[in-house]
């Protein structure tokens, strides 16, 4: 049917290489013998053993993880409710300055986000450290997540609960029965969503993280300022490598389950 | 009831005036801010009815069912089942099930626990809820599908999925809106007849909300034409057909021919209605009456015309005309005929000859016939 | 009551965490610097009561906004911000644009996973991505090992620590932004509506121009905004790709904060960023207001 024209075929060609080309080159030299990263030295795994050695780069890697993890869940509750505010609590006195506060972190340059918190904690005498930064990333990324959640909970069909108020639910219970389970892939890719936010973050972090609580973004950024090192292309391509993996098994899996239901479907149509 | 059982095999409780009616709406108003939607309405449905709700789009038929299955609360007035005022009992301690416009089924549920849902929710027991799903799956032919997802049946079958779970609970009173509605036409006449057939072995109350005139004169038992929050008549089928109460409902059911004009009474029963200049006036019954002369629509349908090339020797009522266009729908055929006067008016013959031998044609000059009888007076 | 609780728990979370903070930022640009910790006076007291609040009052002026109309530094900054904001949007357009349409108009089983591909990088960590650019923009890096392979330059280009690497770095950045909205409106478009074109006497060029990128202007626009808005206040692509010429406020902010240690400057930096950012997100909300509107 539809032939890709040369034209349309030479700009997704260079489209995609100059998406990927940096990202393949900075795997491959992470396995370069040398210490310079722009000349090939022949193949070593050296400088994965070196990063596993360095003691920072792991305790910063354990500090991002669990930031990660903890400001995501957060996220995900307070930025799921936050969507079912704006989507379902209809009207309420301060709605405007409700979707506001939702929507402004989403365009919020992170340096004026970080300088702001930083200065809450001082003003209330707070040290900064671990908790800080789990409060900074749960307060953007719950918004992130509200967005994902309520763009799905917008298509939710509502006669479907009131369907389930009809038969005999609490609307607590009709929520938890029918509509969380349909929602469910929003709220799930809204932690992912939250998690690789925090685990990314740089600036935030840095203006809401103590002497002790370094982030590996921190980490990353102090380290690649100087100049460029072997340490970190390695770290990089361990990073690349667990996302890429997420990823495709996410749609390796949701395909499959997309051809079975077809199957299936086409199968309950030869039936009838 | 028990009066219409011995009288016969009647069911017209409407009639009976022992009979206490299941559902009483009565001096209903719902207001969504300006937008009067329901305007003081005072209605019955008696227990074991088949009661349809039929009105264009947005003349509030959807309101009431909303309210019946209490997702919207009355403005004004009070809605009882049993003589139990529903107000203040929300829609998930009702005993009111409904069936929604969209079938509304759990995609995440299959056939059989989307029919369970509401049980599960009783207090029944675990082998009596699987024993009334069965029942259910039965009713409805849906047993080979209990393990399939709604996305993996058809629409057909996704209707009756939310037949039976809607029914599953054993409502007092089951809320049909538009159920047939995202059915095609062949489907929609089979499952009509089918939900006549569940409603008489359940023996549930029904209402159903459509804009299809057909579908609520084939399944209902009585049928409340609705315009603009409020209802200009309730009956049963024949009756809305054969004796409208007004234009509205005589225009809004089957084709009908309306001719306005001046009527005289003549008798107690009977009328002369003087429609135009040069014709003949219309000798026409009007039971109720008229005590003075009045402005009037006269109103007749098209079958009850007869179009004939020669002038017939003896009827009520003869009109001479041109036809002017043939709709030819197979089984008969609508002829549009212009009266001198510039009128048209309507007429339907059924098609008994093959099409080559029809008698009548364009441009004909054709006679117009019908008994005094055959047409109706309406005042509004 | 639930529904109480459902509202004022995010509410109550965003107004401590983001609204106060912000007014505290605000307040903060109103003070002066100090040698205390914090490191800017007046502080309030509230153990004095209202003339504490008096005197706290009474210590708020504008001087730091007076401070930056004066500093050209701080004119340059902002100007500069917008200039390279302004172009990498502009060159990110030109890159998403053929590469938007030859997705819409690739096989549709292709559709998905080129889409995934334009996601994936999201999910990989920005900074590693501006990282990659270093060892391809240096002096030895890859671009000049391969342009002077193939004899196009005789000396290396510098490029890396110019306004060319922060432009190069935003465009690849910020590309799927850019990418996604130009696709969802080039996608949605009725593939008859150009054959009803050719068929009315257009050539495929003209009908490109008459009817596909007019059909596409509000995914560009939405992707301009996308790119513009955060590229204005941004900060690690400067700092690592950027010279020590390559003026953009998030950077200056930065500085302000981390090495002058100038709060109240910060602050007063931070807040006129805002106010510049806050007509293109409003024309933005407008816009998308306007599509939804126009799509039901």
């Amino acid at each position: 049917m539809k032939r890709l024209s040369w034209f349309n075929a030479t700009s997704l060609t260079l489209g995609l290489a100059f998406l990927y080309l940096p990202m393949v080159i900075l795997v491959i030299y992470s396995f370069n013998a040398g210490k310079l990263v722009t000349v090939w030295a022949g193949f070593s795994t050296k400088w994965y053993g070196s990063l596993f050695q360095n003691e920072a780069f792991m305790n910063a890697a354990w500090v991002t993880l669990k930031v990660g993890f903890i400001s995501s869940c957060l996220a995900t509750i307070l930025g799921t409710m936050a969507a079912i505010v704006i989507v379902r609590a209809g009207r309420f006195p301060g709605r405007t300055l409700f979707s506001g506060m939702i929507y402004a972190p989403l365009v919020m340059p992170e340096v004026i986000t970080g300088l702001s918190l930083l200065l809450l904690f001082i003003a209330i005498g707070m040290d900064r450290g671990v908790l800080t930064i789990i409060l900074a990333h749960t307060t953007f990324s719950m918004c992130y997540v509200s967005v994902v959640v309520s763009s799905r909970l917008v298509a939710f069909d509502e006669s479907l609960e009131e369907a389930a108020l009809d038969l005999g639910c609490t609307p607590f219970d009709a929520f938890k029965s029918v509509t969380l389970p349909i929602i469910a892939p929003a709220v799930i890719s809204g932690w992912l969503l939250a998690f690789t936010l925090s685990l990314d973050d740089l600036v935030i972090a840095s203006f809401t993280s103590g002497p002790s609580s370094t982030t590996l973004p921190i980490k990353i950024f102090s380290a690649v300022r100087l100049g460029v090192s072997p340490e970190i292309n390695a770290l990089s391509t361990i990073m690349i490598g667990i996302v890429a993996f997420g990823v495709i098994t996410v749609s390796l899996t949701s395909k499959r389950a997309i051809t079975r239901a077809k199957r299936e479907e086409q199968k309950a149509f030869a039936d009838a | 009831m028990t009066e219409s059982a011995s009288t016969g095999t009647d069911f017209e409780p409407w009639n009976d005036p022992k009979a206490v009616p299941l559902i009483q709406f009565k001096n209903v108003t719902k207001r969504f801010g300006d937008f009067t939607a329901i305007d003081n309405l005072t209605l019955d449905i008696y227990a074991r009815e088949f009661y349809a709700l039929l009105g264009p789009s947005g003349c509030g038929k959807t309101t009431i069912m909303r309210m019946l299955a209490g997702f919207e609360t009355a403005t004004e007035g009070t809605i009882s089942l049993s003589g139990q005022d529903m107000a203040p009992v929300p829609p998930n301690k009702r005993a009111i099930n409904m069936m929604f416009q969209s079938y509304a089924l759990f995609p995440h549920l299959n056939v059989w626990d989307n029919i369970a849902f509401g049980l599960k929710r009783s207090s029944m027991a675990k082998d009596q809820i699987a024993a009334r799903v069965e029942e259910m799956l039965r009713l409805t032919q849906l047993e080979k599908f209990a393990r399939r997802k709604p996305h993996q049946i058809s629409g057909g079958q996704r209707q009756r999925v939310a037949l039976a779970r809607s029914l599953a609970k054993a409502p007092k009173l089951l809320l049909l809106d538009e159920p047939l509605g995202a059915l095609d036409k062949k489907l929609r006449q089979e499952t009509q007849f089918e939900l006549v057939d569940i409603q008489e072995k359940t023996g549930t109350t029904f209402v159903i909300v459509t804009h299809d005139q057909e579908e609520a004169m084939t399944v209902a038992s009585r049928v409340a034409v609705m315009d603009h929050g409020k209802v200009v008549q309730v009956d049963t089928p024949a009756n809305i057909y054969e004796a409208p109460n007004s234009v509205y409902v005589a225009d809004f059911i089957g084709d009908i021919n309306i001719i306005e004009g001046y009527a005289t009474p003549i008798s107690d029963t009977m009328v002369s209605v003087d429609f135009a200049e040069g014709q003949p006036k219309i000798h026409t019954s009007c039971p109720t009456g008229l005590t003075a002369p009045q402005r009037i629509s006269f109103a007749i349908r098209p079958e009850k015309l007869l179009i004939s090339t020669e002038k017939p020797t003896e009827s009520a009522n003869i009109l001479s005309g041109k036809v002017v266009d043939i709709a030819y729908l197979g089984n008969i055929s609508t002829y549009h005929v212009k009266l001198a006067s510039g009128q048209m008016i309507k007429a339907q013959s059924a098609n008994t000859r093959r099409i080559r031998r029809r008698a009548i044609t364009w441009e004909d000059d054709v006679w117009i016939s019908f008994t005094d009888t055959a047409g109706m007076v309406l005042t509004t | 009551m639930k529904r109480f609780t459902l509202i004022s728990v995010p509410y109550l979370w965003l107004i401590v965490l983001f609204l106060v903070p912000f007014l505290i930022v605000l307040k903060v640009s109103l003070s002066d610097a100090a040698l205390a910790i914090p490191p800017y006076s007046p502080t309030l007291d509230l153990s004095q009561g209202w003339a504490g609040i008096l005197v706290w009052l009474d210590g708020l002026d504008m001087e730091n906004y007076w401070f930056l109309a004066d500093d050209n530094l701080y004119w340059k900054a902002y100007l500069s911000s917008l200039k390279i904001a302004a172009i990498s949007t502009f060159l990110t357009f030109l890159v998403a644009y053929p590469f938007a349409y030859g997705m819409a108009r690739a096989a549709d089983e292709w559709q998905p996973t080129l889409l995934m591909l334009v996601i994936l990088p999201f999910w990989t960590s920005f900074l590693i991505r501006v990282y990659a650019w270093k060892a391809i923009l240096s002096v030895e890096g890859f671009l000049n090992q391969f342009l002077l392979w193939t004899g196009a330059i005789h000396d290396p280009l510098i490029i890396l620590n110019t306004n060319v690497a922060v432009y190069i770095g935003i465009v690849y950045t910020y590309l799927p932004f850019m990418i996604l909205p130009i696709y969802a409106a080039l996608e949605k478009m009725d593939a008859s509506l150009l054959e009803a074109a050719e068929d009315l006497g257009c050539s495929r060029f003209s009908a490109f121009w008459l009817i596909t990128f007019p059909l596409s202007r509000q995914g560009i626009i939405a992707g301009s905004f996308l790119v513009f808005i955060p590229a204005m206040g941004e900060f690690v692509i400067p700092a690592l790709l950027g010279g020590s010429r390559t003026l953009m406020i998030g950077k200056v902010l930065w500085e302000e904060f981390f090495s002058n240690r100038d709060w109240p400057v910060a602050s007063a930096v931070a807040v006129i960023l805002l106010l510049i950012l806050i007509i293109p997100i409003i024309l933005f909300q407008r816009n998308e207001q306007k599509n939804r509107e126009a799509q039901g």
